[in-house]
């Protein structure tokens, strides 16, 4: 038989119009996620078998135009306009048509083979409306398929329709009906039937010229009409890659003008295929109006948050411990089946006091990171992110920041790398500094396990309630930090809160799960290869010391780094030696605190009950009570964050200073929050 | 009037921008083109708004919203 033909599909779209989703239902979690060339904008590819093509996918990132204005415009108009793919698809939400048909005229305008995926019909016919998809192709040129990414519904026919497609060249003459517009049309002049954009006399002339200098001087360009275009928009990338000769009299000042031409003919092709108006007001309104209203806006979020949390803490330790009676079976069996095999202790010692405590310890604390995960990816995918930059943007806006820095925050509960990155969508660099400063201070899914496990020991029935404030702490810590350096700041900075409200939704399943499932692998891996390698350091420098080989932890070298370093901590209530070594080891990762303080107070199962019981009772004899470990949770959740948060701050702020300013602030401001606690609190209690 | 003035539930109709050149066309691209009407869905105190375009809800920061000059559109029907 024939060789496969490799065919490559782009999927292109607005933010939120279920193209992620609709690239899921095709390649599931097979993924793969890069940079585009020289960008730090992901590229996620993804390939399937299709009959006899192998389809190659690459999701582009969500845009709402094809200019150059942004990172993302760039690349999804340089990837369309590279001859890479062999079909574009355009995914359109249907129920925001007349905004998404902005992108579908830019992407014919390039004149590549483009196929419209009609997405979220469904909401349509709930609010009343139809859509003639007899009438909209007729009028675009292009193939219509109705699709349902949730639903799964009509992918194949999508996939037909794009291999079908894709040597699409010839163009079919287009049938304008223009005689029944009461509105005078743009359209009166046929000498451009071919085209389903036409514009008004005076752009077609202008767009005739260039294109006429174009074909002379760069006859082997693709699309001499979209290049015209471009360079009477005054586009940058364009003009300063082509340039041409035009009189000393021609404007290229246009762009708004032909922005405002398409809109017309947008409001031309919505009038006649949309029938039946929004008869129902949509229920996206109805919740709106509850979810970001004035005075009940805050709170909500606020309550929201908390329930978050609720359910990390109380589900997930209800879930921990069972993993915690596992681990024990585990640990107890392979020392017994290690000591049965004679193998020598101290190699023992080093695979389960070292490796299976360490690392397995840390893997218990999977089913609150898999609910906190959870619980974000379904804010995130419903559509109530983006309210909560509203509803934060009047605060955010008084600390210098726009309320959309406010989404990459949120994110920080999570894991601060994926959040440092999250604040590139700021267009502002010292925005986006600023937002990369505050947000390793919210309280991220590493630092979960320390809550945990001191706020159980410790506070009894009250460990929610301290985990809670930690939470609590963080942001308003952030937003204080904020303020400082907006007071600090004489120029007065323009944040500009602009951000699409999507319509809410049920989230999907699949993307929900997709999503928990990268942040879960991400956590095994950080176990397998961080929290292993870091387990391991600990356990060396805790049983080696001056005279070799120790069992006796006070003789090694660990203790005695710990013991230069312990007057610095005394002030804050964190004078021991062994805090002060599980401080330094947790800067590998958060996580590392709690795996070491196994390992140091030789306790080999520590977040089973026994385990807790026992570290709590070794803790008090050492005179380590409840305001300690209460400034111990404070200060891990204000100091330096891990090795990869700064190795991600480094590549985004492209700045080794600002990132060794990010260090040393946070370590100040933990030491000097911490000391203040611990001194009215020891006044106090 | 500026759009920041506007009482929610009313409907407007853009009549000229006065922002940042990239602001400007990036909300016309988004469909917030002159003459265009908008429903005011919401607003809050400090002047950040949130408004239905052809469909879309947007929210605007104030230093947009106070950018941008409307008048009430005609009611039809």
């Amino acid at each position: 038989m024939s060789e496969r033909e490799q065919i490559q599909i782009g999927f292109v779209g607005n933010p939120n119009c279920g193209k992620t989703t609709l690239f899921n239902a095709y390649t599931g979690a097979n993924l793969k996620v890069a940079n585009w060339p020289g960008v730090t904008v992901e590229k996620v590819e993804g390939s399937f078998k299709y009959k006899n093509y192998d389809m190659k996918l690459v999701d582009l990132p969500g845009t709402y135009s094809l200019t150059s204005y942004t990172m993302e415009e760039q690349v999804a108009r340089e990837y369309a306009m590279s001859g890479e793919c062999d079909v574009i698809i355009d995914v359109v939400d249907a129920s925001s048509l007349e905004r998404n048909l902005y992108l579908t005229l830019q992407l014919i305008e390039l004149g590549r083979p483009v196929v419209m995926a009609m997405n979220m019909m469904d909401i349509v016919e709930k609010r009343g409306m139809e859509i003639d998809l007899h009438r909209l192709p007729e009028m675009l040129g292009i193939p219509v398929i109705p699709v349902s990414a949730r639903k799964r519904k009509g992918l194949d026919i999508l996939m037909h329709a794009a291999v079908h497609h894709r040597n699409h060249e010839e163009v079919t003459p287009m049938i304008h009906h223009h005689e029944k517009q009461e509105k005078e049309s743009r359209h009166i002049h046929d000498h451009h039937k071919e085209f389903a954009m036409v514009y008004s006399d005076e752009i077609e002339d202008k767009i005739d010229i260039i294109k006429e200098r174009l074909k002379e001087k760069y006859p082997d360009l693709f699309n001499h009409r979209w290049h015209a275009i471009k360079i009477l928009e005054g586009d940058k990338t364009v003009t300063e890659r082509y340039p041409i000769d035009l009189p000393s009299d021609f404007s290229c000042n246009y762009e708004s003008e032909i922005i405002n031409q398409k809109y017309d003919f947008i409001d031309e092709i919505v009038s006649e295929v949309l029938v039946n108006k929004e008869k129902k007001e949509a229920s996206t309104d109805r919740v709106d109006r509850i979810l970001t209203h004035r005075w009940l806006g805050f709170p909500i979020f606020l309550g929201i948050m908390a329930l978050v949390f609720l359910l990390t803490f109380t589900l997930g330790d209800w879930l921990k411990d069972y993993m915690s009676v596992f681990l024990s079976w585990v640990s107890d069996s392979v020392r017994g089946g290690m000591e049965a095999a004679g193998i020598s202790a101290a190699v023992t010692s080093l695979v389960v006091d070292g490796i299976i405590s360490g690392v397995g310890g840390i893997l218990t604390f999977l089913p609150n990171i898999i609910i906190l995960f959870l619980a974000l990816a379904f804010l995130e995918d419903s559509g109530y992110m983006s309210r909560a930059a509203y509803v934060m943007d009047g605060i955010m806006g008084k600390v210098g920041l726009s309320g959309r820095a406010f989404i990459p925050m949120i994110l920080g509960f999570g894991c601060s790398v994926p959040a440092v990155m999250a604040s590139r969508a700021l267009e502002d660099r010292r925005d986006r500094l600023k937002t990369m400063l505050v947000t390793p201070l919210m309280s991220c899914s590493a630092r979960l396990p320390i809550y945990v496990l001191l706020s159980e020991i410790f506070f009894g029935d009250n460990a929610m309630i301290a985990a809670y404030s930690m939470y609590v702490i963080g942001l308003l810590m952030a937003i204080l930090a904020a303020l400082i350096m907006h007071l600090l700041d004489r120029r007065k900075s323009t944040y500009n809160l602009l951000i699409e409200l999507p319509e809410y939704k049920a989230p999907s399943g699949r993307t929900v799960f997709i999503y928990v499932w990268e942040k879960v692998k991400d956590y095994l891996t950080k176990a397998g290869t961080t929290i292993f390698l870091a387990s391991i350091v600990m356990w060396v420098l805790l049983n080696f010391g001056a005279g070799g080989y120790t069992t006796d932890i006070t003789q090694s070298f660990g203790a005695a780094i710990g013991r230069v370093i312990v007057p610095v901590f005394q002030p804050v209530g964190l004078g021991y030696w062994q805090i002060v070594v599980a401080l330094i080891a947790g800067i590998s990762a958060k996580e590392v605190v709690v795996s070491s303080c196994s390992v140091l107070f030789g306790i080999s199962n520590v977040t089973s009950q026994a385990g807790m019981a026992s570290l709590g009772a070794t803790l008090g004899t050492m005179g380590f009570g409840p305001l300690n470990a209460y400034c111990m949770m404070l200060f891990c959740l204000l100091y330096v964050p891990c090795i990869a948060t700064l190795a991600t701050i480094k590549r985004e702020s492209g700045s080794w200073k600002f990132t060794g300013i990010c260090i040393v602030f946070q370590l100040l401001l933990a030491w000097v929050m911490t000391f203040l606690v611990y001194q009215i609190g020891g006044m106090l209690l | 009037m500026q759009l920041n003035e506007g009482e929610t539930g009313k409907k407007y109709e853009v009549q000229e921008m006065h922002l940042a050149l990239e602001t400007e066309r990036r909300l016309e691209a988004l469909g917030m083109t002159c003459r265009t009407v908008i429903a005011m869905m919401n607003k809050k105190r400090h002047g950040a708004v949130i408004v239905k375009v052809r469909g879309t809800r947007f929210a605007l920061g104030k230093n947009i919203a106070e950018n941008i000059q409307v008048k009430e559109a005609p009611v039809h029907e």
